[in-house]
């Protein structure tokens, strides 16, 4: 966990405008895997933003989660290309491995499962994203195995 | 195109700006408009239809909605009116088969998510989306998709959101930030997931939220709806009684939705002054006393044993007649004490200063003013030559700077507080404010002064030395407008920032830094209350504001000006029709022969020529016994006079009693005889606010019982003691009132009925007057008096070591009488709560919501700590407003020694943990 007054040196480093908020916001994420009520009110204070608006723009992102997650994040792209290529079969796959649906955690806490808008990968879909990683060329079967890598 | 039409379309923008006009041609007309306004608000302004939803005029446009689209000529697609600055030449069009074919599509996306559940919507009738639908033909959808399953919050007394109904224009998000200042909601989610939460999805109740209900009343939807008033009544059913809100001086106007004799809600017309469609929670929600079962409906007098009992009107009249005139046969007139009321209207407190001088033959008058702005009146009268509001609400737009002192603006006049708000976000307002609580709008603040209570002159000597010493004052203005300067500014030099900081304990370079932003800023306003006036150098304070507003050359502009904000709906107009002792209305004197003349014509009667007593001094008399009755209307001195177990003592000292109000209130349980009342919702007349502004109240609802008008049992009293006035209704008194007040002499119904108008209106053709001393000051120049630094009457010291300092709270009202009969305002604030630093705490061993005993020299208080650093250290602050935690028990009753003021702000007090 990150000490009390890490926002204060992150605002420090990283700046208190408008423009520097989503960037805290990562530095954070980074650190704690996801945003704190109590964080985030924080992260208000230093800017001298209503915390509902700092709120809003935590949640507009899906890389910058409100609510504590699992161990590890898969971000599967929900978006048009992905979509035609199969998007539906890596869900698929992911709900038989770990019986989660996106916006659901593992049992074991282990996985958490999130679509997301395009990651940039759309000459490579299906695509997804696990923690930081991306995996490309997707398939049924491929993503049993990459999900056996993070299970060991 | 040369079809030319006078368009009313003028932009609010400074003055100094020019007003440069230009044509645009709207579907083929000619339109003339000040430049600097977009299509969408010339259109309006000329009746000419745009569909809209995202745009209401007290906010910034957003353009979200892309229901406002229109072609202009030269230009190859649609654009939005509201974001859409009007040109000179322009041609638009707003009414071509593509734009409704755009209009009529975005209508179906709207509505392709949204519950067609209008058969059970509150909105129904008051929806523009429903008026759209309709207008357009829009029945369903061609778009079949997912649709939302949304939230619905519904967790707090006042405002119930519907997010299944919300169409995210982000007019309640805009209305929060911009105007209220209180960015309690804003948008979460993204696209199809959004939504208008709160901060963590919690309840409003933990957020900044002030209840104000402006977010419901900007909602062109159902998704917010008033709490208390929903599954009321259609809004079809209702009459709407347009009328002036009875709580604080901003004089709100408000519609009062009236179904079977009973309000069933209340909402405030879009663009009308002075509150242009806003309003607080006490206006939007506090009405529930009107119809509460504790309203008096019967006469009563108080038997043998002790105990009221119901009587007749007739009775009443005849005991309270006899009881007065056989003590003005006894003891003379002047035994007698009248009592009136800032919440009653100018007619009913006209009666009063009639009944006073010529029934019972006294001037001993006064009313509650007498505890609020005496010192206004006599700081403002020496210097300036009138002791009202120089300036408008409606020029706060003009001010580059703006201090606040002794002001807590958004709880106790909440409309004008979102007007600086609303200023200082989208204007470039600078607000400095002086105050020892960090109160709420210090969120806004540039710089917050915060110093001891009562140091108030000290802050504001060195404020004007430091401007002077800088040579940031006007000069021309002074030369011009003003005398007594060099005697003046000779004194300012004793007040350096170091002894400034030194007695009032604000910081130097804040000091300098506030002297600076209000030296260099033109216009700035000054905006102050209570916190000025409360003091045993009330009057000194309030001629120091005067001295650095003409230093600064702010009188007479718009946008500047000394702006006393009055604390009752009807306190201004209170003091002008006469309801003081030493004037008859319109501020003319009682001694001045003439004008008593005039009045003694007007009445029949010869009148007294010695000033009267007021409230304060009408106490003293009455525990030494030369004050033998009171007859009191719609005041309660048991709590809002200083040191109140004194007035006990006094009240039961009194022969005679009559209490004339619409609650048995803690004074009145001390009468011999209580007449029951009306209130603002059940009577016809006129209240003047803060910014001297006459407007009109209207009856809405029948008065319980057999509660009659004010104004007509002062006439059956008045009568039955010999004295018969005879006037048929209320607007013949006001008539009355207009032939012998110079400053009222234009005002009557027929013309307030169309527009209120601010006084001096001195004849039926005048406009009236919204900045005074324009020209010249209302006494010819304006004088600078050099004022002294005196601390206040009681200061602390070993025995009683913090300083006390009280005053009002959002939820509640004065003595509650009104308020405590509202549920939701009492489970928002239900007890009075003592704020004490947190050092403060710490040393005293009281934690957050300990209950801890107030002591003063007076008296003792038990209530509850609320402990956080909002307070200056050593200083306590206790609302007034509770009759079981009554902070008028503590206060002192030591007088300003010209005001006669009570200094309510300051007193030694020791606190310690129960």
């Amino acid at each position: 966990m990150v000490e009390s007054n890490t926002v204060k040196d992150l605002v420090k480093k990283k700046g208190n405008k408008r423009e520097d908020l989503v960037t805290v916001l990562q530095e954070i994420v980074k650190h704690e895997k996801f945003l704190s009520e109590d964080r985030l009110l924080e992260v208000a204070r230093e800017f001298d933003l209503a915390p509902a608006e700092v709120y809003g723009v935590a949640t507009f992102y899906s890389f910058l989660p409100v609510k504590p997650l699992g161990e590890n994040i898969i971000k599967v792209c929900q978006t048009i290309v992905c979509g035609i290529k199969g998007k539906d079969a890596i869900l698929k796959a992911i709900k038989d491995k770990l019986n989660i649906v996106p916006g659901q955690t593992s049992e074991d806490g282990k996985f958490s499962l999130l679509t997301v808008n395009c990651i940039g990968q759309c000459d490579n879909a299906p695509a997804m994203i696990i923690n930081d990683k991306p995996y490309v060329n997707l398939t049924y079967e491929k993503v049993f195995k990459i999900i056996d890598e993070y299970q060991p | 195109m040369n079809n030319k039409k006078v368009s009313n379309a003028v932009k609010n923008k400074p003055a100094d700006k020019g007003d440069e006009k230009i044509t645009v041609f709207i579907n083929g007309l000619g339109y003339a408009a000040d430049k600097g306004l977009t299509i969408l608000e010339i259109a309006l302004a000329n009746d000419i239809f745009i569909p809209h939803l995202c745009y209401d005029p007290r906010l910034r446009p957003q353009g979200s909605c892309r229901l406002c689209l229109v072609e202009v000529e030269g230009r190859p697609e649609a654009v939005p009116s509201c974001l859409t600055v009007a040109e000179d030449g322009m041609k638009v069009t707003t009414d071509s088969d593509h734009i409704n074919h755009l209009v009529k599509l975005n209508l179906e996306l709207l509505i392709s998510d949204h519950p067609l559940d209008c058969m059970t919507c509150d909105s129904a009738g008051s929806c523009a989306l429903q008026d759209l639908a309709y207008r357009y033909g829009v029945a369903g959808t061609r778009f079949k998709g997912d649709t939302h399953e949304k939230k619905v919050l519904d967790d707090n007394p006042f405002i119930f959101r519907d997010n299944e109904k919300c169409i995210l224009c982000g007019r309640c998000v805009r209305m929060c930030d911009e105007v209220i200042g209180a960015n309690a909601i804003g948008y979460a989610g993204r696209g199809f997931e959004s939504e208008i939460v709160p901060a963590f999805e919690q309840s409003l109740k933990n957020t900044d939220c002030v209840f104000c209900g402006n977010c419901i009343s900007t909602c062109p939807v159902g998704a917010l709806q008033p709490r208390p008033y929903m599954k009321k009544a259609r809004i079809w059913q209702v009459e709407k009684v347009r009328t002036t809100c009875p709580y604080c001086g901003v004089g709100c106007q408000i519609d009062l939705h009236v179904m079977d004799k009973k309000i069933v809600g209340v909402s405030a017309p879009e663009g009308v002054e002075p509150n242009f469609g806003n309003l607080c929670v006490k206006g939007r929600f506090g009405m529930d006393f009107v119809g509460s079962n504790s309203r008096i409906t019967h006469p009563l007098l108080r038997n043998s044993s002790g105990k009221f009992e119901r009587i007749g009107w007739e009775k009443a009249i005849d005991i309270v007649s006899e009881k007065l005139n056989g003590i003005i046969n006894k003891h003379g007139p002047d035994a007698i004490g009248v009592l009136s009321s800032a919440k009653v209207t100018n007619e009913e407190n006209f009666l009063m200063s009639r009944f006073a001088r010529a029934a019972v033959g006294t001037n001993n008058i006064d009313h509650c003013a007498r505890l609020c702005h005496a010192s206004t009146i006599t700081g403002l009268i020496p210097t300036f030559g009138s002791g009202a509001m120089t300036n408008s609400i409606g020029d706060i737009k003009y001010s580059k700077a703006s201090i606040i002192i002794g002001s807590n603006t958004t709880e106790a006049h909440p409309v004008i507080g979102y007007e600086i708000i609303r200023n200082i976000i989208s204007n470039g307002l600078k607000l400095i404010v002086i105050d020892p609580r960090s109160i709420p709008i210090t969120k806004h603040a540039a710089i917050h002064l915060r110093q001891k209570p009562g140091t108030d002159i000290a802050v504001l000597m060195g404020i004007m030395n430091i401007i002077y010493q800088r040579g940031l004052h006007d000069s021309t203005f002074i030369a011009e407008k003003t005398e007594g300067f060099k005697d003046f500014a000779a004194g300012l030099s004793r007040f350096t920032p170091e002894r400034v900081a030194e007695i009032s304990g604000v910081d130097r370079e804040d000091l300098i830094a506030a002297a600076e932003i209000f030296g260099r800023s033109k216009p700035a306003s000054i905006f102050y209350a209570m916190g000025i006036t409360q003091h045993t150098c009330g009057t000194d304070n309030v001629i120091a504001i005067a001295d650095l507003s003409m230093l600064t050359g702010n009188v007479g502009k718009p946008g500047g000006g000394v702006n006393p904000l009055r604390g009752q709906n009807n306190v201004q107009g209170a003091c002008d029709v006469g309801a003081l002792p030493n004037v008859y209305s319109g501020y003319q004197y009682v001694k001045d022969a003439d004008i008593r003349k005039k009045f003694e014509q007007a009445w029949g009667k010869e009148l007294p020529a010695r000033e009267g007593l007021g409230v304060t001094d009408m106490i003293e008399k009455a525990i030494s016994g030369e004050l033998k009755a009171l007859y009191v209307l719609g005041e309660n001195p048991m709590l809002s006079d200083p040191d109140i177990l004194h007035v006990a003592e006094a009240l039961k000292n009194l022969e005679f009693m009559a209490v004339q109000d619409i609650f048995l209130t803690e004074t009145a349980e001390f009468a011999d005889v209580i007449l029951p009342g009306t209130c603002f919702a059940e009577k016809n007349g006129t209240f003047t606010n803060t910014e001297r502004r006459i407007q009109m109240v209207n009856k809405a609802v029948d008065p319980p019982g057999e509660a009659i008008e004010d104004w007509k049992i002062i006439c059956s009293i008045s009568g039955a003691m010999g004295h018969p006035m005879g006037y048929a209704n209320a607007e013949e008194i006001m008539d009355e009132i207009s032939r012998l007040t110079p400053i009222y002499e234009g005002i009557n119904y027929k013309r307030l009925s169309e527009k209120s108008l601010q006084w001096p209106c001195t004849d039926s053709s005048h406009p009236g007057t919204s900045i005074l001393h324009s020209k010249n000051f209302t006494r010819g120049k304006g004088a600078f008096i050099p004022v002294d630094y005196r601390p206040p009457a009681e200061v602390p010291d070993k025995d009683y070591p913090y300083t006390l300092t009280t005053g009002r709270i959002l939820y509640q009202f004065h003595t509650r009488t009104m308020t405590g009969k509202v549920d939701g305002l009492n489970q928002m604030a239900p007890m009075a709560i003592a704020h004490i630093n947190k050092d403060d705490a710490s040393s005293l061993g009281i934690a957050d919501s300990d209950m801890v005993m107030l002591e003063t020299r007076r008296g003792s208080v038990k209530t509850k700590a609320l402990v956080n650093s909002k307070i200056k250290k050593g200083t306590i602050f206790l609302p007034f407003h509770f009759a079981d935690a009554p902070a008028n028990i503590l206060t002192n009753p030591a007088l300003d020694p010209v005001a006669r003021i009570p200094e309510y702000k300051a007193c030694a007090v020791r606190v310690s943990k129960i």
